[in-house]
């Protein structure tokens, strides 16, 4: 993190590079929200880097200007691992998308998450395989119809928050392209010390258009989606709904809430240290209830890298670096030299 | 060279058990104290891939080999003069081995009739008359030792586990050596349990006072290795995988940078990151990742960062990271990647030894992607050739293979210990200000040696973006065109042979700048082949021993070299890997010899296949010429 708050403006995280993603794609939204995010953090563009897989997502690290690792499919995050650990001091992003970060890269997300390494993880979900031109992807939905499912997909999709929740993240949380709040969500993300997960829908215009419009379309956002705020109310559709705790099948359940009165009705309050109630608001079935938006867990634990560094700490104390005391270690013999006897 | 035969130069004894009889560590004991009398010394340890296989069978035999004398010794040795036989199995997978008139010691105790089936023998071997080839000196070893130890209470199963120290205190009586490093040893080993220190002395002294009384009576005779003449100095034993871990330290110290390594558990390449944990005073920074990918991509990610990544694994662990090296090499990221060979393919064989990576090495990754390889050619070689890696690694922004196999990374030779200063630094470079007009940054502009600046993030002014994918040169912006790609990869190549000019020219290691036959080996056939060659040339054949240590790119003059040979013949443990690539490089007629048992060459082998060149040129010229394999056989073992 930086010490310093140096003035940046949008413009400073621009790079002179052409942006090469479809007229329309969601990705445009993101790269902003980013940009005009960044200098509110008070990032500074040296200290900087985003580290990507492979994907449209993945181009993202050659628009912003900072430094940046566009890597190989799936491993951004163990290439991440590696320049955290060498430089704790680096501001460190990794995008990825859902067939980067949740099929070939799974397995590295799960151990990025787990292991708590500090950074910003943001994970564009638009469903789909993008750059290979339309296949279904980790997290499309059954019966997506694609060049490689023409009846449409059988694969069950897996849920990255889920997911990430099951690997140990300690930061979840979601947005999507265009919404107002990605750079509030970011800022979350930003401050958390250690692995934050953000889950961003993004709507891919080509092979996978509006996607997201039953929670995203101004005429029923209100009603379909809830914006999380730590120590408010479960509350959506204009307040007249409510997330509960059901005792009886120990899960949340929709309520009526009326005239206000939330608490009358039994409506929870959102804790971002909650992990049991993050779990409830990441499995929620969309339709019977509303889409959960906004930071959903938030509970700092130690990070990978400063474990490291102590761990080191602990070997190394007392010890000094002595090249020839470490080769002559062990068992050794001397031969004399007879000459000079 | 029997044992007893006084003046005897050289002795080669074989350790053998079951996996849980301790025979690695009695085998790495008795080497120390052979490196304590001064000979000189190699060993060979063998053992199954299973950790404690079932007791008693073929397939759970433990060996270890070791040849010691008093003149200078290059191999394990071809045939034991001295096999102890812990059990049945251990004797059947083991026996034909020994030399004729060799001495094998036999633990009665074991020879039940459960065991002797186990080991399929239809009749006690040591009664049936079957060893009459050998000397035999058979008694009840578990016998004696709980006899030994019947003072210190221990239980039945603790009080055998000191079998293997009885047959060491037997083994130091026979040539000579001084117990007390063994006693200290023991002492130190078990300090929280005291009793099990006293035990395993006991048994010790009680296997050695059993050498001073048999003598009168038995086959066994007390004989003394005169010390091996050697260069003053500080010596101590090496395993190849200590020799790596020193030389990855001392690398980054000469390149005077922080180093991570990123590992992942793998036979018989794990050792290395269990030393380098222990050495994080020398900025070392380890990390056991998830996966061979991952630890190979964190690697290149600390070497993006400024620190001099290392990471390391053997033959299917390589095949994983082949993606990233491509990363690598279009980032021009230094890194080092050591690949203990094993044999192959797909898991093959986890503990046996082969140099069957060497396409993989030189050509295994798509697209052209040329990255150079080094071999060491014994445990002690490993040191040096790790340093090397490291700064052709740092001065060429290149990922650097470098390949060991298994018979170096466990085996242990005496090492005479290098004074740091005498080393030539090799500090890297950062950029540290634009380089490119109106303070811009030209991340892939490249020097006269075409090697582009390492730019740490945290830079002031030197944001910029890297990446795999096909670049513009200068800016690295993302260009795919024909004439981008078609000079980056013109670019990528030149700078990695270029590497050529920055390694020692090759010289013969034995015998003259040209003649009859050429015997060109690398990596760790380097002892069996000089000595074949030696013993050779004794015999008045003109032969000359080349060992090349780089493989990729080869010495420049190595063509001109091999061209001035009649013949050149390439003893390989592969299908004849490095002779394709002698033959392609240099258009030369080289005569592959493969072995591809697991095992490392036997001399004789080696001076059989000399030998036809000189008796009459084979009929397959240039065709294979084949290994008896009866030197060092691979036990018939049926598996489970």
């Amino acid at each position: 993190m930086n010490d310093m708050t140096p003035v940046t403006t949008l413009k400073d995280w621009e790079t002179d590079q052409e942006v090469r993603w479809c007229p329309g794609c969601g990705d445009y939204a993101i790269l902003k929200a980013v940009q005009r995010t960044l200098p509110m953090l008070g990032a500074d563009p040296k200290n900087t880097v985003f580290v990507s897989g492979i994907g449209c997502s993945s181009r993202f690290p050659y628009y912003v200007e900072s430094y940046g690792f566009h890597t190989i499919h799936g491993r951004a995050p163990a290439v991440a691992t590696g320049i955290k650990l060498a430089n704790p001091a680096l501001d460190v992003w990794l995008v990825t998308g859902d067939g980067d970060g949740m099929s070939i890269g799974g397995n590295h997300t799960m151990h990025v998450l787990r292991r708590n390494l500090d950074c910003q993880i943001l994970l564009f979900n638009n469903e789909i395989y993008g750059l290979t031109k339309g296949q279904y992807s980790p997290t499309s939905r059954v019966g997506t119809p694609s060049p490689t499912s023409p009846v449409g997909s059988v694969d069950r999709p897996a849920s990255p928050c889920a997911f990430a929740l099951g690997s140990g993240a300690r930061f979840v949380a979601r947005g999507y392209d265009v919404s107002k709040d990605l750079p509030e969500v970011l800022q979350a993300a930003y401050r958390h010390r250690g692995a934050a997960f953000v889950e961003i829908f993004q709507n891919c215009i080509v092979y996978n258009k509006d996607r997201f419009d039953d929670f995203t379309a101004k005429a029923v956002a209100a009603d379909n989606q809830i914006q999380l705020r730590h120590g408010e109310p479960l509350l959506f559709a204009k307040e007249t709904k409510g997330l509960a705790l059901d005792l009886e099948t120990l899960s949340l359940k929709v309520v009526d809430v009326a005239d206000g009165d939330w608490q009358a009705a039994g409506v929870a309050v959102h804790n971002v240290r909650n992990r049991g109630l993050a779990h409830m608001l990441v499995e929620m079935p969309f339709g019977a209830f509303p889409m959960a938006l906004g930071v959903i867990y938030d509970d700092p634990a130690p990070t990978f890298e400063s474990a490291v560094v102590e761990e080191r700490a602990r070997l190394t104390a007392g010890k000094t670096a002595d090249l020839a005391r470490l080769l002559g270690k062990g068992q050794t013999w001397v031969v004399e030299d007879r000459h000079a006897q | 060279m029997g044992p007893g035969k006084v003046g005897a130069e050289a002795v080669v004894v074989r350790f053998a058990g079951d996996s849980g009889d301790g025979m690695q560590l009695t085998g790495g004991q008795f080497t120390l104290s052979t490196a304590l009398a001064g000979n000189d010394l190699a060993t060979f340890p063998d053992f199954p891939a299973e950790i404690r296989a079932p007791q008693g069978t073929l397939f759970g035999v433990s060996a270890f080999q070791i040849n010691f004398g008093s003149s200078e010794i290059t191999t394990a040795g071809d045939a034991p003069d001295v096999l102890v036989a812990m059990n049945p199995a251990a004797l059947k997978t083991n026996i034909h081995a020994l030399k004729p008139g060799g001495l094998v010691i036999i633990d009665t105790g074991e020879f039940t009739r459960r065991n002797l089936e186990k080991a399929k023998y239809e009749a006690d071997p040591v009664e049936d008359g079957s060893l009459a080839r050998w000397d035999v000196l058979a008694f009840d070893i578990s016998a004696l030792t709980m006899e030994a130890v019947k003072p210190f209470g221990l239980g039945n199963k603790e009080a055998l586990r000191c079998k293997n120290m009885w047959t060491l205190g037997l083994a130091l009586w026979m040539f000579d050596r001084d117990r007390q490093p063994l006693v200290d040893w023991l002492n130190a080993k078990f300090a929280q349990h005291p009793v099990l220190a006293q035990a395993n002395v006991a048994a010790l002294n009680a296997g050695h006072a059993y050498g001073e009384t048999a003598e009168l009576a038995g086959p066994l005779r007390k004989q003394h290795i005169d010390p091996v003449p050697s260069e003053p100095g500080l010596y101590r034993t090496i395993t190849g995988a200590e020799a790596v871990s020193l030389g990855l330290v001392a690398g980054a110290q000469l390149a005077e940078l922080p180093m991570f390594f990123g590992g992942y558990p793998i036979t018989p390449a794990s050792a290395i990151l269990h030393h380098l944990v222990k050495m994080k005073e020398f900025g070392v920074t380890t990390f056991q990742a998830e996966d061979e990918i991952a630890a190979i991509c964190a690697a290149i990610g600390a070497s993006y960062a400024g620190h001099l990544g290392v990471t390391s694994s053997s033959g299917p662990g390589l095949a994983l990271k082949g993606e990233a090296m491509g990363l690598a090499i279009m980032t021009e990221l230094p890194l080092v990647i050591v690949n203990s060979q094993r044999g192959g393919p797909s898991t093959g064989l986890p503990t046996k030894t082969e140099q069957s990576d060497l396409y993989q090495a030189v050509y295994g990754r798509n697209g052209d992607a040329p990255l150079p390889v080094i071999a060491a050619r014994s445990p002690a070689d490993a040191f040096e050739c790790a340093i090397e890696a490291c700064r052709i690694a740092t001065q060429f922004m290149t990922p650097v293979i470098l390949l060991t196999d298994g018979y170096i990374g466990n085996a242990s030779e005496p090492w005479k210990v290098p004074d740091p200063a005498t080393f030539t630094p090799f500090p890297a470079h950062f950029l540290e200000g634009p380089n490119g007009p109106d303070n811009t940054v030209l991340p892939y502009t490249r020097d006269d040696r075409g090697v582009r600046p390492w730019i740490r993030p945290g830079t002031e002014g030197l944001m910029h973006r890297i990446g795999g994918i096909e670049k513009a040169l200068g800016t690295g912006n993302i260009d795919y065109s024909p004439a981008a790609h078609q000079a980056q990869t013109d670019a990528r190549k030149a700078r990695i042979d270029g590497v050529a000019r920055a390694i020692p020219a090759q010289d013969v290691c034995l015998g003259t700048e040209g003649g009859t036959l050429a015997v060109v080996g690398w990596g760790s056939t380097f002892g069996p082949i000089h000595q074949a060659v030696r013993r050779a040339r004794r015999r008045g054949l003109d032969v000359s021993h080349v060992h090349v240590r780089h493989i990729w790119p080869l010495p420049e003059n190595l063509g001109d070299l091999l061209a001035r040979f009649d013949k050149v013949l390439v003893p390989e443990m592969n299908t004849g890997q490095f002779k394709t690539v002698l033959r392609d490089r240099f258009l030369i007629d080289a005569v592959p010899l493969s072995k591809i048992s697991g095992q490392p060459f036997a001399i004789a082998e080696l001076e059989e296949a000399i030998g036809r060149f000189f008796d009459g040129i084979p009929d397959n010229e240039g065709g294979v010429v084949s290994v008896n394999d009866t030197q060092l056989p691979a036990p018939e073992i049926e598996q489970p």
